[in-house]
């Protein structure tokens, strides 16, 4: 029988495992609520991410000390996301205008295919160190183990959330965002420009897959199979609903916590690796209860 | 029956002052093949209440959408003709920048943001304002006087409220950019007779009140034209009758087909519609 103790610290991996499916899950949720589109290139954009931060790093730390180095790479990489955001926006998003979200999606897809080809052409296949100067090495409470990097990545994605929670209900330009997502040509009759809203919102996703793309690439090296993790944050969206921002907090805890448990009880009664299918069965008993996800929004019908 | 004469608000261009909107012979195709509109032409003139009248597809919707721009996200196109909004072309014109000029659609269907509350609803049709803050907070109240009702539901998501009630936040939002035209699609649609003299009702006073000018586009002939000063009428793409309220109430065409009244010998249903194909070859 396992200590409540044991059980503790396994729930406790789970969790910060889980916030960083959160993390990746954010930038999803931004495009979708936004456009209904689920945009398949999140991964490819967490790739990017990682490697345009890679080379700024490299550059800047030629130039100066490593400390300013880390921020002015942060910054140009920003500046990079939101360049990518317009391009999309100019030559995939607006020839596609009023088109079926299901050839938008397409289009995402031939996306990723553009952005891992391009990057593969620049950077080559090679696997990248990235180093955000936190010592790879766990602190000990009371004999539990946390990685200082798990550690990190939960806060970001926490504080994330929260500045876009904050954004998205209390701004003007977040007040335009949701009411796009609700009825585009009624947002378009009103005089919201669509094409900035697209833009606000692909930056904002671009921002969600820099710092994705910084803790993933810190914990495994910034390589092509980073692209993958972005279909760990599928049941994620399930779970907690695709148009919600603080879902994906708790969808990616529940997934990580329940992952890990099912890995460690469950997982010796069928066998062991439980771990990489779990996430997708537990997505499908909520789809069959509460298709929209715990936190989605609801699909108001009046009789 | 009467023939009307085609030059709606002659006494306005004789003046030389130039309507607040001119659409001179528009013809709009849809996906490069459906002709909807078969070259429409009307005029608004400032501070008016114009009625688009005509049954279901008649162009209605299609003409106030090629006024706002709004074809070009459905696939249609402005083939032919022009629209001037105070004499500039609104051809290249974003709706952005339409809305800024001043021209906003409230479209079919009141197409209110359902999960935004009321008060958030009401906040976006500000968002094309290049003045916002304060303004926009008394603006904001202002509407609320209008709409009493709004102000009472200001929390609740606009979903959740009745169709009178979204119907007025869609015209509430509208107003929030600060326009000088409204086209106004269908403001009846799904409503009960009640709530439908009650939105009017509301429009006549706005209009009174601040001179907001209207193009009502209104299948409900009989409320439309006692608000309105003008009005035209449209089937099949094409403008088939225009003149003043009074004179299009007065006319037996109008009369018989768009308010379901006869003259003194009951016509057969047969009979009417004959006539009705034969007038509009004539017209």
């Amino acid at each position: 029988m396992p200590t409540p103790f044991f059980v503790l610290e396994v729930a406790l991996s789970g969790l910060l495992a889980g916030l960083l499916y959160s993390l990746v899950a954010l930038g999803f949720v931004l495009i979708y609520k936004a456009s209904g589109v689920f945009n398949f290139a999140q991964g490819a954009l967490v790739l990017l991410a990682a490697l345009v931060f890679v080379r700024a790093t490299e550059i800047f730390d030629a130039m100066g000390p490593a400390t300013v180095g880390f921020w002015a790479a942060l910054l140009a990489t920003m500046a990079v996301m939101v360049l990518v955001a317009a391009a999309i926006e100019r030559f995939l998003l607006r020839p596609l205008v009023n088109q079926p979200p299901i050839t938008l999606f397409m289009a995402t897809i031939g996306l990723t295919f553009l952005i891992e080809g391009i990057s593969q052409m620049i950077w080559g296949s090679r696997v990248y160190t990235l180093d955000l100067g936190i010592p790879d090495e766990p602190w000990i409470i009371h004999g539990l183990y946390i990685g200082k990097i798990d550690l990190f990545a939960a806060a970001v994605a926490i504080a994330m959330v929260i500045a876009l929670a904050v954004f998205f209900q209390f701004t003007r330009i977040g007040r335009a965002l949701r009411a796009v997502s609700d009825d585009h040509q009624a947002a378009l009759s009103i005089g919201i420009p669509l094409n900035f809203i697209w833009v606000v919102v692909w930056s904002l996703a671009g921002m969600a897959a820099l710092f994705a793309g910084l803790v993933w690439g810190a914990k495994l090296g910034v390589q092509f199979s980073i692209s993958v993790v972005a279909l760990k944050a599928l049941p994620v969206l399930i779970l907690g609903g695709f148009t919600s921002i603080p879902g994906v907090i708790v969808g990616g805890i529940l997934i990580g916590v329940s992952e890990k448990l099912a890995e460690v009880f469950v997982g010796p009664v069928v066998g062991g690796a439980i771990e990489s299918w779990f996430a997708y069965v537990l997505a499908l008993a909520v789809l069959l209860v509460r298709p929209q996800g715990l936190f989605g929004e609801k699909i108001i019908e009046r009789v | 029956m009467v023939p009307i004469s085609t030059q709606g608000q002659g006494d306005r261009s004789e003046r030389g002052a130039p309507a607040l909107l001119e659409v001179a012979n528009v013809e709009v195709i849809y996906s490069h093949v459906i002709l909807v509109l078969k070259g429409v032409s009307l005029e608004v003139g400032k501070g008016a209440i114009v009625a688009l009248l005509g049954a279901n597809g008649a162009g209605k919707t299609t003409t106030l959408k090629a006024i706002s721009n709004l074809l070009k996200s459905e696939r249609g196109e402005v083939t032919r003709g022009s629209i001037k909004l105070e004499g500039r072309s609104t051809t290249d014109v974003t709706p952005h920048d339409l809305v800024r000029q001043g021209c906003i659609q409230v479209m079919e269907g009141r197409r209110c943001f359902q999960h935004l509350t009321i008060e958030e609803n009401l906040l976006t049709g500000a968002f094309a304002r290049s003045n916002i803050g304060k303004s926009v907070r008394e603006d904001l109240d202002r509407i609320y006087q209008y709409f009493p009702r709004l102000k009472e539901r200001r929390k609740s998501q606009a979903g959740y409220t009745s169709g009178g009630e979204q119907q007025m936040c869609a015209l509430g939002r509208a107003l929030m950019s600060n326009p000088r035209l409204v086209l106004l699609d269908e403001p009846s649609m799904g409503l009960a007779p009640q709530v439908v003299e009650e939105i009017f009702d509301i429009v006549g006073n706005l209009n009174r009140s601040t001179g907001v000018t209207f193009l009502v586009a209104e299948q409900n002939t009989n409320i439309a034209l006692r608000y309105a000063s003008h009005g035209y009428v449209l089937e099949s793409g094409r403008v088939v009758l225009d003149g003043t309220s009074d004179q299009l109430l007065a006319n037996d065409d109008v009369k018989e087909f768009y308010m379901g009244l006869s003259g003194e010998t009951r016509k057969s249903f047969k009979d009417g519609k004959h006539y009705r194909r034969r007038k509009r070859w004539l017209a």
